[in-house]
């Protein structure tokens, strides 16, 4: 093991999305680990060492919710300075991968397995921001688009 | 006890009004929780709450007979995770319960696969819920992703 452990951001807003990025959890096991949230009592079931920020949860239709939570991604950002960050969704997931980006971040997107038949919006929004681009669905997977490699079930 | 969740976002209560009316009807009386969400409507015949933390949801599910739930993957997984037979229905965007319709496709796909069982509409609920006791759970999924995924996942972070 390095001397230094990756510092890997986990994001993903509450409910679903967090249940599946938190079933990934052994990926990261020999990293730091900070996860971004939208629900604070997430905090008291995390592994030992990780840390939760929180942002407010909003979605595209809430201008002002969603100004804010951008701003609140991208201030956690610079407190956290990820080396890596990896998201399922939604919305906080989109800003904390474009924001790492510019940041020099490398970025991984799990698209959500509840979008059986097409990719999220927000999955579609991200691809460009994402250096590995995952679905869960072996169907949805395609040349030049997400890859497959198997889901959180 | 049976447990009942609508997810962290939305109300849906054209699944609770039946689940209401049913556990008004049905001797003797079963015990409900239910997670309602921002929901208007206020039942009658359950115990019930708006939101619920992540800790008490995992209590409740774990302490659950089984789980009636909009068919959102949270609800699905946490239910398969504990080993309980859960109810699925899913929410429609053209009444706007949801703003797409991918709980439907999420329906589909996990239909027929055991422990899990599907109600399309509210039409089919309430013939599960007389049935209720008699749902097979599955055995728990491991609380992990699928090798594949994690390894895809670890191979990435340590590339660099």
């Amino acid at each position: 093991m390095s001397a230094k452990k990756t510092r890997i951001l986990a994001v993903a807003s509450g409910g679903g999305h967090f249940v599946q990025l938190r079933r990934m959890r052994p990926a990261w096991a020999h990293c730091q680990v900070h996860y971004l949230s939208t629900i604070a009592d997430y905090a008291n079931d995390l592994e030992p060492g990780a840390r939760l920020h929180l942002v407010n949860d909003a979605n595209r239709w809430d201008k002002i919710g969603i100004a804010r939570m951008a701003l609140r991604v991208g201030w956690t950002l610079l407190k956290v300075r990820p080396q890596v960050i990896v998201s399922t969704g939604a919305a906080a997931g989109y800003f904390a991968l474009r924001f790492g980006k510019i940041l020099g971040a490398r970025t991984i997107w799990v698209d959500s397995i509840a979008n059986a038949e097409e990719l999220s919006l927000t999955g579609t929004m991200v691809r460009k921001y994402a250096d590995l681009y995952l679905t869960q669905w072996p169907d949805l997977a395609q040349p030049g688009g997400p890859r497959w490699e198997g889901s959180v079930l | 006890m049976i447990f009942v969740t609508v997810g962290t976002q939305l109300a849906f209560d054209r699944m609770l009004r039946v689940i209401d009316e049913w556990a008004g009807s049905t001797t003797p009386t079963p015990e409900v929780f239910a997670q309602i969400g921002p929901s208007e409507f206020v039942p009658k015949h359950i115990e019930h709450k708006a939101f619920i933390e992540p800790t008490e949801f995992a209590e409740r599910a774990r302490a659950a007979d089984a789980i009636v739930a909009h068919a959102g993957m949270g609800s699905i997984l946490t239910a398969l995770t504990y080993g309980k037979p859960i109810v699925i229905m899913p929410r429609r965007a053209d009444l706007g319960e949801q703003r797409n319709d991918h709980q439907l496709s999420t329906a589909e796909r996990f239909k027929g696969r055991p422990g899990v069982f599907v109600a399309q509409d509210e039409t089919e609920l309430p013939a599960i819920l007389d049935s209720l006791k008699d749902l097979q759970a599955a055995e728990p999924i491991p609380p992990f992703a699928s090798p594949g995924l994690i390894k895809a996942i670890r191979d990435f972070i340590d590339e660099a």
